[in-house]
């Protein structure tokens, strides 16, 4: 059983919601960012979507792509974001680790190298978020070989004819954007997000459901744990931890969203 | 002469899912997958629309002033002393260069589709005056991203973009030119796509705009295809046009990709020389990857991040390319050399004082690349230039580099 899969089991079992948290690779801390990933796994998150940073990321806000741009003047790479999965299990980081990034740099990297590199390094899963599942087949091919998990995006503009072609390729959990849009902080949970989720339960069945974009607030992940398996937080993560570069705040934040996932 | 979409499928590519052999497809965030659906079936129905098409025709002979002319350059021919040159004046378009022609066509779509606002990137400033246009002539709401530093760079075109009623929004991010005004313009539509329709500026981008942008500049090569029997009696033998994303390139070469005899050479910015980092060759020493929706050639690290493309022409200051041309470049249908800034200036001058027409930098690139080929051809052959634009937006950049104004 994947390690995601043990994950989702658990929770299921203690009546609670997933907390997935996004860190950029190497910012602010190059080279330590085990350290991060060991700190946010100890205060109680679930799930840790590492990101890799890109140039040109399509689907990021201001915070994020800010982070991205300060880790690739830093000198991270998609080696090093490896290296510090590594790290992050040699320091006994359990938890599923999720790489988050954009297709080019793995593509450059080659696809079945970068599956096999991953995989032996320690992650669990990828998700790429301008791979669509249109042209997915191959990574799907790589990563299966390499028993990585192929976590696809659903949107509120999805239709069936989408959700369709998800269905195959997907595993993991399904990483449903909560509204349009770009990453980044919202005052509230956009509306709708019980039917989406709902929907995507019905046409994919069988496979866990996280809820991101625009959740950062304690009561957002509260909302979103009452209808979904999971939800994720990112901008606000990345800019508190840039703003104040401390782990103690870090944990004090992740517990505190933690705490909002059980029902 | 019809300048119609009918008939433009010259070659079968793309296939249904927007490839050019391994090229193109789409590489999207899932928001907005659907409303590319949308608009791949809406352009589907309208490129074999009666209604449409007669539309598209009436404007582009009504406001953009087409068919444009083809000039003998006869000047330029007896002084290179080779082929026989000729020069497709798409200079002469309504707002100065080529552009037009996808404007046009997209905002017709648009008003398809049913979307009341507008958003579009640009570089040097061509495509945002070409979008603000066609927005104000069909009412629409217009939004411009450009990056900061061409803001700076090309004020002139920001206050046309401004005086015809667009709103420009300076681009802060990445490395503050086109690629990230491409970026931005992507952002805006992912979140806003239930009611904005992103008018892509080049044969660049997901399925269906590469195909989509090719077929409405495809005008050009119809055109100079039926000029050239009309004149002299055959195809020409070697067709020239300069390459950013590659819109004018595209639109001019697709009605000859399956004209055997006709050569096709698409020219780059080789910027400050092909031999430094700084360039914008992207299909000559670039390789392929992924950036703005398409699989194509890319000037990139070792990594997969986008590097930094120079020229002395904002239009083909990018570090990609259109997916076709990246086909076009593998398969060898066609050539792609590559001039630098110097080169460029001088034959823009050059151009000028021979011809009386001053080009757009980009089209001067074109000429560059003229200047080395047509002597090493005979009299009784024929090449054809894509005039791409015209220069008056060039003259303060260039007046600046040539050392200023000489009163």
């Amino acid at each position: 059983m994947s390690r995601l899969q043990s994950c989702f089991d658990a929770l299921h079992d203690r009546n609670e919601a997933a907390l997935v948290v996004f860190v950029t690779a190497g910012d602010p801390f190059p080279g330590e960012t085990w350290k991060v990933i060991k700190t946010i796994a100890d205060a109680g998150a679930d799930i840790i979507e590492l990101g890799i940073p890109f140039s040109d990321p399509l689907a990021d806000g201001p915070v994020i792509q800010a982070s991205s741009m300060r880790a690739l003047e830093a000198g991270v790479t998609p080696p090093s974001v490896l290296d510090d999965v590594r790290a992050a299990r040699d320091a006994g980081v359990e938890v599923p680790i999720v790489l988050m990034g954009s297709w080019n740099p793995v593509m450059q990297f080659g696809m079945a190298e970068f599956a096999a590199a991953a995989a032996s390094a320690g992650a669990d899963a990828t998700i790429l978020t301008d791979l669509s599942p249109d042209e997915a087949e191959e990574w799907k091919v790589a990563s299966t070989a390499e028993g990585l998990d192929t976590i696809f995006l659903i949107a509120p503009t999805s239709t069936q004819v989408r959700m369709d072609m998800v269905r195959p390729l997907a595993g993991g959990f399904i990483y449903c954007v909560s509204r349009t849009g770009i990453t980044g902080m919202h005052d509230n949970v956009s509306n709708g997000i019980a039917d989406l989720v709902e929907n995507i339960r019905t046409n994919i069945p069988g496979v866990p459901v996280c809820v991101g974009f625009g959740i950062s607030q304690p009561e957002h992940v509260r909302a979103v744990a009452q209808v979904a398996d999971g939800a994720v937080v990112g901008s606000r993560i990345v800019q508190q931890l840039h703003e104040t570069k401390s782990l103690d705040v870090l944990a004090e934040t992740v517990a505190s969203l933690k705490a909002a996932t059980k029902r | 002469m019809s300048s119609l979409i009918q008939g433009t499928s010259f070659t079968s590519e793309p296939d249904a899912r927007g490839h050019f052999g391994p090229f193109g497809g789409r590489f999207v965030p899932e928001t907005l997958v659907p409303a590319l659906d949308e608009l791949a079936r809406r352009y589907e129905e309208a490129r074999t629309d009666p209604e449409f098409l007669a539309e598209f025709d009436r404007h582009l002979q009504e406001y953009v002033g087409r068919p444009t002319p083809l000039t003998f350059a006869e000047n330029l021919t007896n002084e290179l002393g080779g082929a026989k040159i000729y020069l497709k004046r798409e200079d002469l378009c309504h707002t100065g260069a080529h552009k037009i022609n996808n404007t046009i066509g997209q905002i017709l779509l648009a008003r398809k589709m049913g979307k009341p606002r507008i958003i579009a990137e640009t570089g040097a400033g061509q495509h945002g005056v070409a979008t603000a246009t066609v927005c104000a002539k069909f009412g629409y709401q217009c939004c411009v991203y450009m990056g900061a530093e061409d803001v700076k760079r090309q004020r002139l075109n920001v206050f046309r973009m401004q005086l015809l009623g667009a709103e420009v929004r300076p681009v802060e991010s990445g490395t503050k030119t086109l690629k990230d005004a491409t970026n931005e313009a992507l952002r805006d539509w992912v979140t806003n796509v239930a009611d904005t329709h992103y008018i892509i500026g080049s044969v660049v981008g997901p399925h269906p705009y590469p195909a989509m942008v090719r077929d409405f500049q495809s005008v050009i090569g119809r055109e100079t295809r039926a000029q050239m029997i009309e004149r002299t009696g055959r195809l020409p033998d070697v067709v020239l046009a300069c390459v950013g994303g590659g819109s004018n390139a595209m639109g001019m070469f697709h009605p000859f990709v399956s004209d055997e005899s006709v050569r096709l050479i698409g020219v780059e910015a080789a910027g400050d020389g092909i031999g430094t980092e700084r360039h914008a060759a992207t299909l000559s020493l670039g390789r392929p990857g992924v950036l703005h929706g398409s699989l194509t050639y890319l000037l990139q690290d070792v990594h997969g991040q986008i590097a930094e493309a120079h020229s002395v022409s904002a239009g083909l200051d990018y570090p990609g390319v259109g997916p076709e041309h990246s086909s076009l470049k593998d398969r060898g249908r066609a050539e792609y050399a590559a001039v630098n800034d110097e080169e460029a200036l001088d034959a823009l001058q050059w151009v000028s004082r021979r011809e009386g027409i001053l080009p757009a930098l980009e089209t001067a690139h074109a000429f560059a690349e003229l200047r080395k080929l047509a002597p090493t051809m005979s009299p009784d052959q024929t090449i054809v230039v894509c005039f791409s634009g015209r220069g008056d937006k060039d003259v303060e950049a260039v007046a600046e580099r040539l050392g200023g104004f000489q009163l």
